[in-house]
């Protein structure tokens, strides 16, 4: 695309006068940041992350342009340099979006496998909540964590495999999401701490696998083909020599990515879903009434009962805008193009923040404040603004795990809400995100009270009966 | 009424399959193909349907 003479160029925001630019605010206070490139130079602007512009993109129009550039104009496989030590050399990060439609439809993501899944997830919750108490207190980081590993591993590589992990595993997987420093950009080695654990924590999952992988080999593998999981089929394959094709370095890689991307993301949205309920009584009302009707007589925390909730589904879509558990998607330009009258150069990082566009006044009024009608009809402010509604990105590489994600939110309320009460443990506004990592996570303490409720509304023998059906 | 694609947003996800069999297929290559561009009234439940529950918000429907 040639270079318009019409053509500005972004402004670049306030601060960042040291030699890493604004690295240490983006380290400090992100969204912050983000806001004020809004603010001082519109829908363009530039802020320095090291030695890079980082042109940060916001409003519908320019997003459009980044949501549909394809791969060749906005890279996406150099802008993520903090997750190639988690993944492992030679695993990608992301994949061109012909290869995400192929996982789609070869990785239990279809629409065809959400049925089974949701029964699944069910069982996950009911299980978990059969070690409470009838009272007590949850951090909500630590159980959701946990939650999530055992949903996403049973759902995406196969109960097999789910059955054989217990809480180290959750541990060492959080360990790696807090290895993801913005140092990275500087130095994805760099001698902190934060690194050497990630480094240790991968080790020690690939440990793990190992040992899984060795009691698998020294045993038949399943007659029965529904019992074999992605572990299973990942061992049958072999090289020409007749040699295991995958060593279990490969495998955990590929675990770590698959696992990556639903992991933090939902375990995040699911706190926060809770608590902003808990903190806005009128809406939780709403969403235990629903679910009250909807479940009346032990009905099966079913496919179709988890796309039959609005409230719900509501509630979790606004905690998605408050709190996108991804504040900012970054791409490399390929070649120079434009942008409102912008231009942007080849080399140049591109960046669109979901903290930022989700909170854009104009689309979302009253844009701070907890207000699930917004995706009611008529004013489905979500479909109404397809490039600022963003916590699941847009375009080409929308994420392809949001249906299953939406399925699972649902899904995992339904059984905790029948049967359990909640209250916060600590002040309302003492519950707020960890922006220190590029992987955000809710800052602990972060804990809340729960406590059977005195008639149970889900027939009385337990919310997981039907689940397992 | 007749159904549009927004090619660049379509993931294959195949919801529009399981709720319009008789108007949508998701093929060998992984993105939406329209059978029926122009379905009956009788068909106008299930591509509502499809319209309202695709995950990328790839489909419309024209009214003619």
């Amino acid at each position: 695309m040639a270079v318009d003479t019409g053509q500005r160029q972004p402004t670049r925001v306030s601060g960042g006068e040291g030699a890493t630019g604004h690295l240490e605010e983006l380290r400090a206070d992100p969204i912050g940041l983000m806001q004020r490139v809004r603010a001082e130079c519109g829908d363009v602007g530039i802020f320095r992350l090291a030695d890079r512009d980082v042109v940060l993109l916001s409003g519908a129009q320019a997003n459009e342009l980044f949501f549909r550039s394809p791969e060749e104009v906005l890279d996406q496989a150099e802008a993520y340099p903090f997750m190639t030590p988690v993944f492992g050399e030679g695993v990608v990060f992301d994949a061109s979006p012909e290869r995400r439609r192929e996982m789609l439809h070869n990785q239990a993501l279809r629409d065809k496998f959400m049925r089974g899944h949701a029964a699944t997830i069910a069982a996950e919750v009911a299980e978990m909540v059969a070690a409470w108490d009838d009272e007590g207190e949850i951090d909500l980081l630590d159980w959701f964590a946990e939650l999530t590993i055992y949903t996403s591993s049973a759902c995406l590589i196969g109960p097999r495999f789910r059955r054989e992990l217990d809480q180290r595993f959750g541990r060492l997987y959080h360990d790696l999401e807090k290895g993801t420093d913005a140092i990275a950009y500087v130095d994805p080695y760099a001698d902190i701490e934060s690194f050497h654990k990630r480094d240790a924590a991968r080790a020690g999952l690939v440990e793990l696998v190992q040992g899984i992988m060795e009691r698998r080999a020294a045993e038949p593998v399943p007659a029965d083909e529904d019992e074999r999981d992605l572990l299973d089929v990942l061992m049958s394959v072999k090289n020409p020599d007749g040699s295991d094709r995958f060593v279990a370095d490969e495998v955990t890689g590929m675990f770590i990515s698959m696992m990556f991307a639903g992991h933090h993301t939902t375990s995040g949205t699911a706190a926060w879903t809770l608590i902003e309920l808990l903190r806005n009584v009128g809406e939780m009302a709403a969403v235990d009434d629903e679910l009250a009707d909807l479940y009346a007589g032990g009905a099966e925390v079913s496919y179709q009962a988890l796309r039959e909730m609005p409230h719900l589904e509501s509630a979790i879509k606004e905690a998605l805008r408050l709190h996108p558990p991804l504040i900012l998607l970054l791409r490399v330009a390929k070649e120079d193009l434009e942008c409102g009258g912008y231009a942007i150069r080849a080399g140049q990082m591109v960046g669109a923040s979901p903290s930022v566009s989700n909170r854009i006044p104009e689309d979302f009024p009253e844009p701070d404040a907890f207000r699930p009608a917004r995706y009611l009809e008529p004013r489905e402010e979500d479909r109404r603004n397809p490039w600022t509604w963003i916590p699941f990105g847009a375009g080409r590489h929308r994420c392809v795990g949001q249906a299953f994600a939406m399925m699972q939110l649902k899904a995992i309320f339904s059984v905790l809400l029948l049967d359990w009460e909640f209250e916060l443990a600590q002040p309302p506004d003492t519950y707020r995100n960890d922006h220190s990592k590029m992987v955000v996570q809710l800052q602990q303490p972060c804990v809340v009270r729960y406590r059977r409720r005195t008639v149970a509304r889900s027939g009385g023998s337990g919310a997981g009966q039907g689940a397992a059906g | 009424m007749r159904v549009e694609v927004d090619a660049d947003l379509c993931q294959g996800h195949g919801v529009c399959e399981s709720e319009a069999p008789d108007v949508f297929a998701v093929g060998r290559d992984h993105l939406v193909e329209v059978l029926d561009p122009s379905p009956s009234d009788g068909l106008r439940g299930a591509v509502e349907a499809a319209v309202r529950f695709c995950p990328t918000h790839a489909l419309s429907i024209v009214e003619d």
